[in-house]
């Protein structure tokens, strides 16, 4: 069974490549045929492989297993297929078949001769993403989370006749990879440390070499940079409003929805393999320096989400604000916070992809993604206008929804003031949902007036599909109505929390630790609390307008976006700094 | 001063972000994101050296015979390379095509997505 | 933000990065120290399977895996770029206008062409042998036509690199490399195990089992992606141009 693990990533790029070699002579629907077949193909061996998960897989690539004799360590790559590795690596895969679904016969005609290409991208995304799921080496780490973020700048930019497109794709390649080679830096130092490449070698090398001192700091710093580059955390997260905001809507479900959650995922599995024994950083400086970024990335992703007109830049902050949440969960540090980000992860995938899939369906039958714009104008799309609705209901933490369920056992492994942060976080992303929800699918409220204030509009949008569509396709409604269906199932159907903790206790402490999850009368309350809320704040902002409207105050905030590579360069480079701080004291006194 | 060759993998990986956030030009901006990878390379390779060390090829030395430096951070950076020219490639790609839609290469006057 | 509060932002966060980063290479080990225990390994290990060129066994033996995924970036990239310098709708081609290229330019591209060609070619079988392999050696395969460029004129170039062949090329290379992979999988071992060939006679062109092989096929992937990566930019410089600005 191990055998079969780095085929979850060698099948999508074999059918990549084959799809590349024969995109010539393939007619589109072979092509976009090819692509499923192979997406759902891999979907399933990711599954079944899920399933056989415990005890983890592990797998020497090469069949370089370690030897006694050579000092206990491998010359080779090592794959790790244990529950949350695979779990990863299964929602990619499930995600890239529902993105592909959704874009059948999506895309305005593929340039001549080029029907393989759009699908050969997804299907090296989808590679990509996997390799880093299961990696256990960290530069073959490294390696698949070049490959992702290389695809992602080509999937970005692939409608090359719009400005916006290409200018955000150019944004979110420069700082992902000065976030990438940050991070090789930190690769650099601990191999020069120890010597080693695979997570647990590193590991144990740094525990011989003694406590920590600057260059593990250092190490820490710069590897996490990296993620936390990728995952959107303020103030790594300028890039990504930019990005998602110009892909293509089906690539946006696997940005926002997987990619970003899978730097969140690498900084919970760098650190627990790597960073965690005694030679690395101490649990305090892991804790402070993703609490506090975690809570200026909920406070400010919201704050920048309530503020926004265009639908899919809107959705794109509310990721980034979901992602501070998920980063205090693991910043908690304890066993439940991480069955709650995982659980939490999980059904906001869910719920996010179906958001933009029905944003997605507002572009291609207007032309448009802009709140004001559209005002009213959607009263005929009931059923999309249902999802929406939905959505925002789950992502506010309505139970029985998966969110909510994630939510609350993250809320309550973080506990104390940071229920606030959940809570507000949660009914202000919501609220802004639901608020477009009302104004666009029924046209509640006062007919919007045009400001004059200079923020991104989701006007002049150009339609992805082949002209604007007089019927909508099956499957652009079909994805999103079984994506809502499944994050409501992750938090309804019995024992799928059990399966989740246990995959996440057995990946983090071998089993050592044993949770439960459950639903709790406080975890219903809060998601009760939160909903109401939200559509407390959504009744505000469609009757009285001008009390949510911008006002100078938020100002300074909103021009901290200015669109400038330079600033977020900057701003790299001091959230680098930052983290540095934060986890500083922790080194002093460990 | 045995610890001045990692000192300049860190300068130049510093002034390479100073580049990039100071840049004018976008094809200058690409360019000194190259930099920053100029720094990963030289790191790894410093952290590879052996004193007294050659190349880790043994088509013309006897194997034990001298020290070789470490073969696998000359891997990695080859790797690297690759990984920075490909990146590199498909950045200026998308130069181009910003020079076509905005008219410009200046960071300063691209200012359309904000807010 | 204004220049000056971005410097602002910049020299702040610049000065802590900087200080951690002299303090962690003041905490590095010596420069030049012995101990490299993955090197070390990696030697023996190499040896082991008769493969002359330490860093070759790395790549397309131990750390194949990782290999696979930088081809992939490459081959990604060359999709990207296929992408987004696409002709699109308002753009249309000129053909490109000949130029005078100067004598000695001339007879100095055209000499070198053949001798860079074989070097390239000399440089990929090589590769588990002497320093160079794969994407070493098709980097300079691939330039080297582009010699024809500078030599006579950009016409000549187009002929004798049909940019379609070439992307064709990319992949079935890519897919080699994958399907070399598999077949170890289907054969019991591991993937990418180089297990499948004998490791021949140590310094000799068959030697080193599967690694002259993947080697081989980074070396025509290397070689068709740079080609096509060249025709793509080339081809916006030359070629491509927008609507009514056709006057030169």
């Amino acid at each position: 069974m191990n055998h079969l693990l780095p085929l979850l990533v060698a099948l999508p790029l074999l059918g990549a490549g084959l799809l590349a070699a024969t995109g010539r002579l393939l007619p589109r629907i072979a092509a976009e045929t090819a692509g499923v077949v192979v997406s759902a193909g891999t979907a399933v061996l990711a599954l079944v492989l899920l399933l056989n998960s415990s005890p983890p897989l592990v797998e020497w690539v090469g069949g370089w297993p370690p030897k006694a004799s050579k000092g206990g360590e491998s010359v080779g790559i090592v794959l790790v297929g244990d529950g949350v590795g695979l779990g990863m690596a299964a929602l990619v895969s499930v995600l890239t078949v529902a993105a592909l679904a959704y874009s059948w016969h999506y895309f305005d005609e593929a340039p001549e001769g080029q029907a393989g290409t759009f699908p050969a991208l997804v299907l090296l995304f989808q590679g990509g993403m996997c390799g880093f799921a299961i990696a256990g080496d960290l530069f073959n780490a490294f390696v698949f989370f070049e490959l992702m973020s290389v695809v992602a700048y080509a999937l970005t930019g692939h409608r090359v006749e719009e400005a916006r497109a290409v200018q955000g794709a150019l944004t979110f390649g420069v700082v992902n990879s000065l976030g990438a080679y940050a991070m090789l830096m930190g690769i650099g130092l601990l191999y020069a440390r120890t010597g080693e490449l695979s997570l647990t070698a590193i590991g144990r090398g740094l525990d011989a070499h003694g406590g920590p001192d600057a260059l593990t700091l250092a190490a820490f710093v710069l590897v996490l940079t990296g993620l936390l580059v990728k995952a959107a955390a303020v103030p790594f997260h300028f890039w990504l409003p930019d990005a998602h905001a110009v892909a293509p809507t089906p690539v946006c479900m696997l940005l926002s929805c997987v990619m970003v959650e899978l730097g969140v995922y690498g900084v919970w599995r760098v650190y627990g393999t790597v960073f965690a024994g005694p030679g690395g950083i101490p649990a305090a400086g892991l804790e402070h320096a993703l609490l506090a970024l975690g809570v200026l990335t909920g406070v400010g992703g919201a704050f920048m989400c309530w503020y926004q007109r265009h639908i899919k830049r809107m959705l794109a902050y509310s990721t980034v604000s979901h992602v501070g949440l998920f980063l205090v969960a693991i910043g908690a540090y304890t066993p439940e916070g991480d069955d709650g980000a995982a659980l939490y992860i999980l059904g906001h995938a869910g719920v996010k992809a179906a958001l933009f899939a029905v944003a997605g369906i507002l572009l291609d039958r207007y032309g448009s993604v802009d709140e004001k714009e559209l005002h009213g104008r959607a009263r005929e799309l009931r059923l999309p206008a249902v999802l929406f609705a939905a959505g925002g209901l789950a992502l506010a933490g309505l139970p029985p929804f998966g969110t909510a369920f994630g939510k609350a056992v993250s809320e309550e492994a973080a506990g104390g003031p940071f229920t606030v942060l959940y809570v507000a976080v949660s009914a202000v992303t919501a609220g802004a949902v639901l608020r477009v929800a009302a104004r666009v699918f029924l046209g509640l409220g006062p007919e919007p007036e045009e400001a004059a204030q200079a923020e991104t509009k989701g006007t002049g949008e150009e339609p992805e599909t082949h002209g604007r569509l007089g019927r909508l396709p099956d499957t652009m409604v079909v994805v999103p109505t079984v994506l809502l269906a499944a994050a409501l199932a992750m938090g309804v159907v019995p024992g799928f929390a059990g399966v989740v903790s246990h995959a996440v206790s057995e990946a983090g402490s071998g089993g050592a630790v044993v949770t439960t999850t459950h639903w709790t009368p406080a975890g219903v309350l809060f998601g009760l609390l939160s909903t109401a809320l939200a559509a407390g704040l959504a009744a505000l902002a469609v009757t009285r307008p001008h009390l949510t409207a911008p006002h100078p105050w938020t100002d300074p905030v909103r021009r901290l976006r200015s669109g400038h590579l330079g600033d977020y360069v900057a701003w790299l480079v001091a959230g680098a700094a930052l983290v540095g701080v934060l986890a500083w004291p922790s080194v002093l006194g460990g | 001063m045995t610890f001045f060759p990692y000192l300049v993998a860190a300068y130049i990986f510093l002034v390479g972000c100073y580049g990039l956030a100071t840049s004018r030009n976008l094809i200058h901006a690409v360019g000194c994101l190259s930099v920053c990878q100029a720094a990963t390379y030289v790191l790894l390779l410093t952290v590879g050296y052996r004193d007294g060390g050659t190349a880790p090829v043994f088509s013309d030395i006897r194997p034990g015979s001298r020290p070789v430096v470490d073969p696998v951070v000359q891997a990695l950076t080859l790797t690297d390379v690759v990984v920075g020219a490909t990146v590199t490639a498909l950045l200026l790609a998308l130069v181009i095509q910003v020079v076509k839609r905005h008219g410009t290469a200046d960071p300063d006057e691209l200012r359309e997505l904000r807010g | 933000m204004t220049r000056r509060a971005r410097l602002l932002v910049l020299a702040v966060g610049g000065a802590g990065l900087t200080a951690l980063l002299i303090a962690a290479c003041l905490d590095l080990p010596d420069f030049g120290r012995a101990a490299h225990p993955y090197g070390t390994r990696a030697v023996s290990a190499a040896l082991a399977r008769h493969t002359a060129n330490t860093v070759a066994a790395v790549n397309f033996d131990q750390r194949a895996f990782d290999t696979l995924g930088e081809m992939t970036i490459l081959f990604a990239s060359v999709l990207g770029t296929v992408v987004l310098l696409r002709q699109s709708r308002d753009e249309e081609r000129a053909a490109p206008e000949s130029a005078r290229v100067a004598a000695p330019v001339r007879r100095y591209a055209l000499l070198l062409l053949p001798v860079a060609v074989v070097t390239g070619l000399y440089i990929v079988a090589h590769g588990q042998l002497s320093p160079g392999g794969g994407f070493q050696g098709g980097v300079v395969a691939a330039t080297a036509i582009h010699l024809l460029y500078l030599g006579a004129d950009y016409r000549s170039l187009e002929r004798v690199r049909p940019v379609g062949v070439f992307e064709l090329g990319d992949a079935l290379a890519t897919c080699s490399y994958l399907v070399l992979g598999l077949a170890s999988v289907l054969a019991g071992t591991a993937f990418l195990a180089n297990a499948l060939l004998p490791y021949g006679t140590f310094n000799t062109l068959a030697s080193g089992g599967s690694v002259p092989l993947l080697n081989a096929f980074i070396g025509m992937e290397v070689a068709c992606a740079v080609v096509v990566l060249l025709a793509l930019f080339l081809d916006q410089a030359v070629e491509i141009e927008e609507e009514g600005n056709r006057n030169g």
